[in-house]
């Protein structure tokens, strides 16, 4: 199950936060703080997977973004990069070659793509086609 | 609070157009904030004010908008949100889709039941927008996708009960909505038990869907139920159709899920595992991704550990991990699984040995600490010398965490089971003091603690510790440094209590009282000044030995002259522990001293010799590691009446019964008592105990805490099981306890004490809480296998013995698993009606069968 999804720059600026477990504001300012501490020192050659607490942070970095995302310890950690991959294609194609200011101007958009296809910390969807096609369907909606 | 913003002080809180014509919009905060990042706190404070006053407004525009501002500062900027919870709630309803859609983002972001109440005030709404697609077709097909979002993540037990009947049809009907309502579906599951009889059985049926979607999303919310720390023991039945998902599913994802739950279902039952492990090899043999041969490795060695082929698929494929020296994840990986190899196949991680060295020095920390956990795991007997040694040398190498962390486990490692793996004491003596010159060296007090630990159960590791001890206290250097402290006071303690084996007692004496021990602190200074109290005793008893008059030895002299001088100052000191020592000391020196000047010539060498005999018998008794168990063991005398009626003695006993059992506790905790004293202080432990009991027994009294009979005797022979006393919270914990070691040759005796209690009262502690976990499994086998009184419930009492000892709940689910055994048996083919394990008669058993054949079907 996925505990939480941080997206933070380099210099430890929160882009997007969700969190699937609950979580007091004051413990959220303190996880963020340490996970960015915990993947902006770390060397592109390391692995991407990390110890935090009783969990482990799965992260990559595309461009000037940290993508984390925090997991159980029996997690497969190659299937959750898939996912974190999945979610900056779906970006990418929805924003057009997505950059950290769509992503701060979009606050909202980029939520919703995120609850179509997470929900309680799982994976619902894996077909990126079919996520990009739901959320057309949800713009025409509006 | 911030001044109002210039530009917007013209707004009238009555007209909403003026409101909405100054309102800023997220975009202009947005802009704001980017614009002018070094007054950041005064825009967001700004903002807030101007939030506080627009949300009020009745305008559902101008409350949007400023919900909307208010989500995107909560979510990144830290401020807080809750004092929102009723505007969000009151914008849920709302026509229009956008605002819906903010306010159940706000909701979901902000609202949660540990925060507020108020959540209770949406269930209508949240009713109504789940039964939304069969009440209007007007309304977007995927409204009911919302609430279900804020269900996942804010359900509380109230909600959930209201609400779990409209999951229902969700669950059974296929739509895109259907994997959705599955997931928020096992959340409100697992947060609110008494919903199972509702949501389980559609759960379930979600596995057999055509919907590939709701499969992956069913088995993932089996996975999830199924995680420890729950018990994966009523997922049992559903075994079969799980394994029909393994079978036929095309989606990686799903496959992973599926096999981490047969990773927990297969220790349950084996012959699970030699159906399972086929599909596995196959995979194993011929899947491209990496992700899905990662996971069939993973359940492989962990629970296929008999079938060879598997192991060998799976070892061949951890080799291929190991050797990409590319990707630096599949290294990581590959040791990984590797480790989980470890107590039955040891042999392949020594195959992979210059492998695991080579990662150990590895600058990526994850992968080091693996490298470090390996060659933990491979330890025995036979390697540690070299293993540890090999780690120390790194430790001294590496930076200060990875350091921390190589001292940390080859401590918990030796010391296990009272160094099981240490063979030579002597090298692993002279170890600990090469880990306490480790720069950055943290684990002082471990260091400490297993120093004074072998000395007590060690004897023939003491002339060797002295050596170490002496090595430390020699050194001046490392009085300065703070971390250490604990490992002088202890080199201190033992140089004082083993001085026998010392070379040289003066040389002792003087780095004992060199002038840099000031820095030291009070704890360690008190006992550096007690072992220089040993220290003069035992030569001063030497010199007397050999030669009949010890005080015109030079050497004694100076001892005495050198304490007089360095110890005497502190005689005023302002901490009690030293001063008092420091007193013993001067006094025994100046006794000395006295007879010395004052006697006449023919009495002197009497006197001074019964003071230093005197002396000498005081530090005589050799002291040893106590059981914790001890106090238990001491026989009660015959003409103590422990069930005599001690009403009298709650006159002395006040009302708080919390601090006379402190009080008690406390002489318990003294672990070093001489061995002997035992016998005598039988009166003294008596009584305590007696008051203990009574006290316990007043509280218990107090707060009605009796789940068992009134009954005395029954109780107190029950209460050692399932109600542990007061005391045995310390029992399990503190090691020292074991039996006698018959001697080995090269392998010195090491002291341990009886063990017999200890794994008595430690599974009573896990019988506990097992009980707790549950309240889940508990239901979710009344679903599964019938949820009315007739059926195998009743036969076990299910429901009242719930609230029975756990011994009953544990009989009740062994019984019950045996029961789901036979029945998945049936399914797979075999026909077993008659071999019945449990003395049930026939009647109850068959009626429970075709229940379950139902339900499965």
């Amino acid at each position: 199950m996925i505990r939480f999804i941080l997206l933070q720059n380099r210099q430890g600026k929160t882009r997007l936060a969700k969190y699937y477990v609950p979580l007091e504001d004051s413990e959220k300012h303190k996880v963020e703080y340490e996970v960015h501490r915990l993947v902006v020192n770390r060397d592109p050659k390391f692995t991407n997977f990390v110890e935090f607490r009783t969990h482990k942070v799965i992260y990559r970095r595309y461009a000037g973004l940290f993508f984390s995302m925090c997991v159980d310890i029996t997690d497969n950690e190659l299937a959750y990069l898939e996912c974190i991959h999945l979610f900056v294609e779906i970006l990418d194609h929805f924003f057009s070659n997505v950059c950290e200011l769509d992503l701060v101007f979009n606050f909202h958009k980029v939520y919703l793509i995120l609850d179509e296809f997470i929900l309680a910390g799982e994976l619902q969807e894996t077909s990126k086609r079919a996520i990009i096609e739901r959320m057309g369907e949800l713009e025409k909606q509006e | 609070m911030a001044a109002p913003p210039s530009s917007t002080t013209v707004i009238s809180s009555a007209s909403s157009l003026a409101d909405s014509l100054f309102q800023r919009s997220l975009d202009d905060l947005i802009k704001s904030l980017r614009s002018d990042p070094s007054s950041e706190s005064v825009i967001i404070s700004r903002a807030i004010s101007e939030i506080h006053r627009e949300i009020r407004s009745t305008d559902p525009l101008t409350k949007s908008i400023a919900l909307q501002k208010l989500t995107y500062l909560s979510s990144l900027y830290f401020t807080s949100m809750s004092w929102a919870a009723f505007h969000t709630i009151e914008l849920l309803p709302s026509s229009s889709l956008h605002t819906k859609r903010l306010a159940y983002l706000a909701a979901s972001l902000s609202i949660h039941p540990s925060t507020t109440d108020l959540i209770t005030l949406s269930t209508h709404q949240l009713h109504k927008d789940l039964t939304s697609l069969s009440n209007s077709s007007s309304s977007s097909p995927f409204l009911p996708s919302l609430p279900l979002q804020l269900l996942s993540l804010a359900a509380s037990p109230d909600l959930s009960t209201h609400l779990a009947p409209d999951l229902v049809p969700l669950l059974s009907r296929p739509s895109p909505l259907q994997p959705k309502a599955v997931s928020a579906a096992y959340r409100v599951l697992s947060l609110c038990p008494s919903t199972v009889p509702v949501l389980f059985k559609p759960l379930v049926d979600c596995l057999s869907s055509d919907n590939p979607l709701t499969v992956s999303a069913a088995v993932g919310a089996f996975c999830e139920l199924s995680a420890p720390p729950n018990d994966p023991s009523p997922y049992l039945p559903l075994a079969p159709e799980i394994y029909r998902v393994l079978v036929n599913s095309r989606s990686n994802w799903t496959l992973i899920k599926v096999l981490k739950i047969f990773s927990r279902l297969v220790p349950l039952e084996p012959r699970l595992g030699s159906r399972v492990v086929e599909p596995i090899c196959q995979f194993l043999r011929e899947s491209q991704a990496k992700s899905l041969v990662l996971e069939c490795v993973k359940t492989v060695v962990t629970c296929l550990p008999t079938h060879t082929e598997a192991i060998q698929l799976a070892i061949g494929k951890i080799k291929e991990l190991l050797s990409a020296d590319d990707d630096p994840n599949l290294r990581y990986l590959g040791l990984q699984t590797l480790r989980m190899l470890a107590p039955q196949h040891l042999w392949a991680l020594e195959e992979n040995r210059e492998v695991v060295a080579q990662s150990l020095i590895d600058p990526d920390r994850s992968i080091s600490c693996e490298a470090l956990r390996l060659m933990m795991a491979m330890t025995l007997q036979g390697n540690s010398v070299e293993i540890c040694t090999l780690l120390v040398k790194q430790a001294a190498k590496s930076d200060p965490e990875f350091a921390n962390e190589i001292l940390d486990s080859v401590l918990t490692s030796c010391a296990k089971d009272f160094y099981e793996l240490v063979v030579d004491f002597d090298w692993y003596v002279s170890l600990l003091g090469e880990m306490a010159r480790i720069p950055h060296c943290m684990k002082g007090d471990e260091i400490s603690r297993q120093l004074v630990d072998i000395g007590l159960r060690v004897r023939d590791a003491r002339p060797e510790l002295v050596r170490v001890a002496r090595e430390l206290l020699i050194d001046p250097s490392l009085l300065g440094n703070h971390f250490l402290y604990t490992v002088l006071s202890a080199a201190a303690w033992i140089s004082g209590e083993y001085v026998e084996f010392s070379k040289d007692p003066m040389e002792l004496v003087e780095a004992l009282l060199q002038p840099r021990t000031s820095l030291l602190p009070t704890s360690a200074r008190a006992v550096y000044i007690q072992s220089v109290l040993k220290v003069l005793t035992f030569s001063c008893n030497s010199y007397l030995e050999e030669s009949g008059s010890a005080v015109n030895n030079t050497v004694i002299t100076r001892m005495l002259s050198l304490i007089e001088m360095t110890v005497g100052p502190l005689a005023e000191s302002d901490e009690a522990e030293v001063e008092d020592r420091v007193r013993n000391l001067l006094g025994a020196v100046r006794l000395v001293g006295n007879i010395k000047d004052h006697s006449g010539d023919k009495d002197k060498d009497g006197m001074i010799y019964e003071v230093v005999k005197g002396m000498v018998h005081l530090f005589s008794d050799e002291m040893g590691p106590v059981s914790t168990n001890a106090q238990k063991r001491v026989a009660v005398p015959d003409d103590l009446d422990l069930k005599e009626n001690l009403a009298d003695l709650s006159e002395f006993i006040s009302d708080d019964d919390v601090d006379n059992a402190t009080q008690f506790r406390s002489k318990d905790s003294i672990l070093l008592y001489p061995r002997n004293h035992n016998a005598s202080e039988e009166v003294e432990l008596g009584p305590t105990r007696l008051a203990e009991s009574t006290s316990l027994e007043e509280h218990r009294k107090r707060h009605g805490l009796y789940y068992l009979s009134s009954d005395k005797e029954a109780r107190e022979s029950e209460l050692t099981e399932d109600y542990p006393l007061v005391n045995e919270k310390l029992l399990p914990l503190n090691g020292d306890t074991a039996r006698r070691v018959k001697v080995t040759k090269p392998r010195p005796t090491v002291v341990k004490l009886d063990e017999g209690e200890d794994l008595k009262t430690s599974s009573s502690l896990s019988n506990k809480e097992e009980a707790k976990d549950d309240a889940l499994s508990g239901a979710i086998m009344d679903a599964l296998l019938g949820k009315n009184g007739e059926g195998p419930a009743s036969a076990f009492d299910a429901s009242s013995s719930r609230q029975g000892t756990s011994k009953d709940k544990e009989r009740e689910i062994k019984s019950k698993k045996s029961e789901e055994g036979e029945s998945k048996n049936r399914h797979k083919g075999k026909r077993r009606h008659r071999h019945r394990k449990e003395p049930e008669p026939g009647v109850s058993a068959s009626q429970e069968k075709p229940v379950i054949q139902d339900f499965l079907l």
